[in-house]
């Protein structure tokens, strides 16, 4: 499982990067979800989100998730290539895969890396 | 699929586990007088007798096959049902009460519903479809959710020309309860005469679905690309409710650049009965396909290599989405989807236009005689397919009960949606009316004009 340490994360697998404002959901949340096939966005550019909102929506062979916000914020810009290529959350979850980007966000309920890693551990056995 | 009812002991035990003796302490709460309450029933009849009684009353029914001639159309049409349809209807592996989904058990249900699928999108001339909605007015609702799910609820109007069935736009307005829409446009009392495209001045950054019918309710046929670019234009999405009996002969709404077409099945040999039951088709292009409602049968190849079919996507509802789903409609009207289906794949391509061009030009003939009746004439000048309005110069009613008395169904009464047609009957003509049944509605007709 890989979590990069500059990231924080959330119970519900989303990642969010403070540095940059990008969020997206985790490589533990690709791997559990399996092929993705389809992703919808559901904010605009120029909307302002709360933390622990609906940002996307996600489906993929096994199961239709919903992705909740990291980060509050006003949005500076979307992913638009998903929906055309989904599968590149299950290839590039922290890179080519980012959702949305949020400019001064503020962290919702997030963990850093090693507590987000132990989350995970705990529900794999 | 075995269906095993519950054990005397099963239910004993059922029964322990909630601390009552018997089923009947299950009913203690009703009071007594209410639980069996008597029937007046006259004596049992024999079964003789009993069909003898029953045949009595059925003869008192006149219908549109035998007894009647029937110019009565606006959303229902008397077309001929080839006696096939209802033959595969009928079989036992589709006639079930509920439709069974199980890829392992439904294969051939569900190739059905992938052939209805197909057909469907051919005669629309759209990409997917799906399994179907009740009838045409839900089907119609589906696409104002689909549009207001597109725009994430961001834009709140919705223009409904106002030339679509009356009955399709108050569905729309009790779907729309709660949803902080702005229905534009649907008002009865506007100008009808005006052009389609003049709805485009009510379309703005707000509009998430312009809505027209083709050929609208007044049997009109209009060619709406240009309504469609322009409501693009403005970024919103167009839905057509169409006669697909009619989409034989016309242009296609899809290569109009329509984003939803639907509309009602039953003209594709499905009967009247007593107004339903019927199907909706519902048809969109590939990109809203996780916007839309119900499910989609696709094709796809087993662990052995053989063609099979599945239900391949239902993105919005309930048993996919659960607290999440955005439609609880599950199933779809399989076995009348299956009656369009057969109807469809017997007649053909050239059998559907056949029907389509017969009723067109019994329309056009039934236009022109009634036309030249003093004190009556067509309504509008617009090309129309098998229907038209017809202003009879006199309470609509009165004439129906006279022409009812010599066997013929009017036209629909007009004046009840548009106060402006006060006097004007919907006439509405198929391949089932022979130039005899014309020729006679016109003589009754003008026998009522000399009154």
């Amino acid at each position: 499982m890989n979590a990069p340490a500059n990231l924080k994360y959330t119970k519900s697998d989303e990642w969010f990067d403070p540095a940059s404002g990008a969020m997206g959901i985790s490589d533990y949340a690709q791997s559990q979800l399996s092929d993705i096939v389809f992703v919808e966005l559901l904010v605009d550019e120029g909307d302002t989100i709360e933390a622990g909102k609906a940002i996307a929506s996600v489906e993929s062979v096994k199961a239709s998730a919903e992705i909740y916000s990291p980060a509050g914020g006003k949005v500076s810009a979307v992913n638009k290539d998903l929906s055309n290529k989904p599968e590149t959350l299950n290839s590039d979850p922290y890179g080519e895969g980012w959702m949305v980007k949020v400019e001064s966000g503020a962290e919702g309920d997030v963990m850093d890396s090693a507590a987000y890693e132990k989350h995970c551990e705990e529900r794999s056995h | 699929m075995t269906y095993i009812p519950i054990s005397p002991k099963e239910r004993d035990a059922m029964l322990e586990t909630i601390g009552v003796k018997s089923l009947d302490d299950l009913f203690e709460a009703v009071p007594a007088n209410h639980r069996f309450p008597k029937l007046n029933l006259p004596p049992a009849l024999t079964e003789m007798e009993a069909m003898d009684e029953l045949s009595g009353l059925a003869q008192s029914n006149e219908n549109v096959r035998t007894d009647l001639i029937s110019f009565l159309g606006a959303g229902m049409y008397n077309h001929y049902i080839p006696s096939v349809v209802d033959h595969i209807l009928r079989r036992g592996e589709f006639y079930t009460a509920y439709t069974p989904y199980q890829p392992e058990i439904s294969q051939g249900t569900l190739q059905a519903i992938f052939e209805y699928q197909s057909l469907m999108t051919a005669l629309t001339g759209m990409d997917v479809s799906n399994a179907s909605h009740y009838d045409g007015a839900t089907a119609t609702a589906e696409a104002v959710n689909l549009a207001y799910a597109q725009f994430r609820g961001k834009r709140k109007k919705v223009v409904i020309s106002p030339t679509v069935h009356p009955q399709y736009r108050a569905v729309i307005r009790t779907y729309a309860q709660g949803m902080d829409l702005e229905l534009a446009a649907d008002n009865a009392n506007t100008d009808l005469d005006s052009h389609p495209d003049e709805l485009t001045s009510l379309i703005d950054d707000n509009t998430s679905l312009v809505i027209v019918q083709y050929p609208d309710f007044f049997g009109r046929i209009y060619d709406y690309t240009k309504l469609i670019e322009a409501a693009h234009a403005k970024g919103a999405l167009v839905c057509v409710v169409a006669n697909p009996t009619a989409l034989a002969m016309f242009k296609t709404p899809g290569s109009m650049g329509a984003d939803v077409v639907v509309g009602d099945g039953q003209p594709l040999g499905i009967p009247m009965w007593y107004g339903g039951p019927s199907v909706g088709f519902f048809t969109t292009r590939k990109n809203f396909v996780h916007k839309m409602a119900g499910r989609l049968v696709g094709e796809t190849v087993d662990n052995r290599g053989q063609r099979a079919y599945v239900l391949t996507l239902t993105a919005r509802e309930q048993h996919i989405k659960r607290e999440r789903a955005t439609s609880n409609i599950c199933t779809n009207q399989g076995l009348i989807a299956l009656g369009t289906a057969v109807y469809l794949s017997l007649l053909g391509k050239a059998g559907l236009r056949q029907v389509a061009n017969l009723c067109y030009q019994k329309a056009h003939y039934a236009a022109k005689q009634l036309s030249q009746i003093d004190g009556m004439g067509l309504c509008f000048t617009e090309p129309f397919f098998h229907e038209f309005a017809l202003c009879v110069g006199r309470p609509v009613e009165e004439v129906n009960a006279h022409l009812l008395e010599h066997g013929i169904i009017g036209g629909y009464d007009l004046g009840q949606d548009y106060p402006a047609l006060k006097d004007h009957m919907l006439v509405a003509v198929t391949e089932m009316n022979s130039k005899e049944d014309i020729d006679t509605f016109v003589e009754v007709l003008s026998e009522v004009s000399h009154d």
